[in-house]
């Protein structure tokens, strides 16, 4: 059983294990509008938890990608870097930027679960 | 993600507002007016895509519409102490392109001036420099011209390949209409000033209508299965794609015609009179050149390089991005921006310092997209 947490930069993380699989929130990419491109962070890069890992862009800006851990990259989504639209198609499933080894797991109780994070959003 | 800026001064509403708002339009300031940059269920890329291969509707009524005129002489004449552009050669009806110069040659704005008759212009001036072009054109020649704001009137553009069969329908006289030509039409008692003109490249029409009947109007209009409504985003990368300078972006105080490749603004008579602001420097580029020129920027690859990225050759920096981003019909990067003299010839390979990573880019003509203008 995996469980899905957001960060307040609306990334979210879905945990399975000590492995987490990062993405950004629906949220985040129906404000982001249309994704052009993105950079995905290299295989076996360390990312800080709030360290930048990568770059979303959407035809009118350039966005920041921050990790919501501490980790190891151990995969990345390079369908994505492909077809970048996949960001607004299916943000939560096909369109995950990366896996992380998570290096704390006490990090995680900072993040919020599914209903903290919609009641977060609501209050933007 | 970065929280949207909080402006101190609370902003304009265009007449369309509410229609934007209906279409659920997402709102953001723009030049002290609260306008759509996208559209629900639509979006840039759709929008881009649906003004090229369709017509799409824009508002564009933040920009400012006013006449200049002199009941007893050509306000032309005065004018042109402003501009370096043949205006007085325009015959009534037609539209000229044209720019606003400090006594430094420099561009305080860019505009279109349209002729009515012998004693009126019609000029379209930028939302943003507005008060500044009125204060300017005011103090410089208003002893002999009295200009007037038309703040009741609305503006909005009909752009894209469909935008002539759309027009026929409200105005059919609208079809017989060339590039930079204007008339004034009534429809359903309203008094219309109809151009055909626009800012993305492609065929179209920009339309004054009074703002008491801009809703409506707008709502009929998106009654043809043709049309859609297009907003700031989309426009912004129809101009890029156009090759055309966003002012405050690829054009501003500090640059003159010359700088931002402009020079076929000022013909032949205003060169031998040159007797516009800041002359004596535009004349001497003009013969020597510039230091810097504002080219087209492709880079290889897919990731966007936007403003105020750096271009180098090697270690030494040669210029600057003032427009970038993602065009969709192209599919791919587009930019503007300057570089010195000796690096502007089309085929110039530079580097754009992106996030610390040299991007290959080339130099090359503008337009990405070929205009497809009604010249004939």
């Amino acid at each position: 059983m995996t469980k899905i947490l957001f960060s307040e930069d609306h990334e979210y993380i879905r945990i399975d294990g000590n492995i987490g699989t990062v993405g950004i929130s629906d949220y985040a990419q129906k404000a982001l509008g249309d994704v052009v491109y993105v950079e995905l962070p290299k295989i076996g890069a360390k990312v800080a938890k709030g360290g930048q890992a990568g770059v979303v862009e959407s035809v009118k800006s350039a966005s920041e990608l921050y990790s919501p851990v501490t980790g190891e990259v151990v995969e990345v989504n390079n369908d994505l870097a492909k077809d970048p639209a996949l960001v607004n198609q299916d943000p939560l499933g096909k369109a995950w930027f990366f896996k992380v080894k998570i290096a704390n797991d006490s990090e995680l109780s900072g993040l919020k679960d599914e209903s903290s994070y919609d009641a977060y959003i609501k209050g933007l | 993600m970065e929280p949207a800026t909080k402006d101190q001064a609370p902003l304009h509403k265009t007449a369309l507002w509410n229609l934007h708002v209906s279409l659920g339009a997402k709102m953001v300031p723009f030049a002290g007016y609260d306008m759509p940059v996208q559209y629900e269920g639509m979006g840039v890329l759709k929008e881009h895509i649906q003004t090229r291969t369709s017509a799409g509707l824009f508002d564009v009524s933040h920009m400012g519409q006013a006449t200049l005129s002199s009941p007893t002489t050509d306000p032309a004449t005065a004018l042109e102490k402003v501009v370096p552009g043949d205006i007085i050669g325009l015959k009534p009806g037609q539209i000229r392109y044209t720019v606003l110069l400090n006594d430094d040659g420099g561009i305080i704005d860019d505009l279109m001036v349209t002729r009515w008759d012998a004693h009126t212009l019609f000029l379209i001036v930028n939302a943003s420099r507005k008060e500044t072009d009125f204060a300017y054109i005011h103090k410089k020649i208003g002893a002999v011209t009295r200009l007037e704001y038309l703040a009741k009137r609305s503006l909005i553009a009909l752009q894209g390949p469909k935008a002539e069969q759309v027009m026929t329908v409200f105005f059919p006289d609208a079809m017989q209409m060339k590039f930079m030509t204007s008339q004034k039409m009534k429809y359903k008692g309203h008094e219309f000033f109809i151009s055909r003109s626009g800012y993305t490249g492609e065929d179209g029409y920009e339309i004054s209508v009074p703002n008491d009947f801009a809703e409506a109007f707008c709502r009929e209009v998106l009654q043809e299965p043709e049309v859609k409504m297009i907003g700031l985003g989309a426009r912004d990368s129809l101009r890029l794609e156009a090759g055309l300078c966003l002012y405050g972006h690829d054009i501003d105080e500090h640059s003159s015609p010359i700088d931002a490749n402009l020079k076929w603004v000022i013909p032949k008579r205003r060169r031998e009179e040159a007797n516009f602001p800041g002359a004596h420097k535009i004349m001497k580029q003009l013969e020597h050149g510039t230091f810097i020129v504002r080219v087209g920027i492709k880079p290889e690859g897919k990731a966007p390089i936007r403003e105020k990225t750096e271009l180098f050759v090697g270690e030494k920096k040669v210029g600057v991005i003032t427009s970038g981003g993602f065009g969709p019909t192209v599919d791919g990067p587009v930019a503007m921006g300057y570089v010195n003299a000796d690096c502007a010839k089309v085929g110039t390979k530079l580097n754009a310092m992106l996030r610390g990573t040299p991007r290959p880019c080339e130099v090359v003509a503008l337009p990405f997209v070929p205009h497809k203008y009604k010249k004939d």
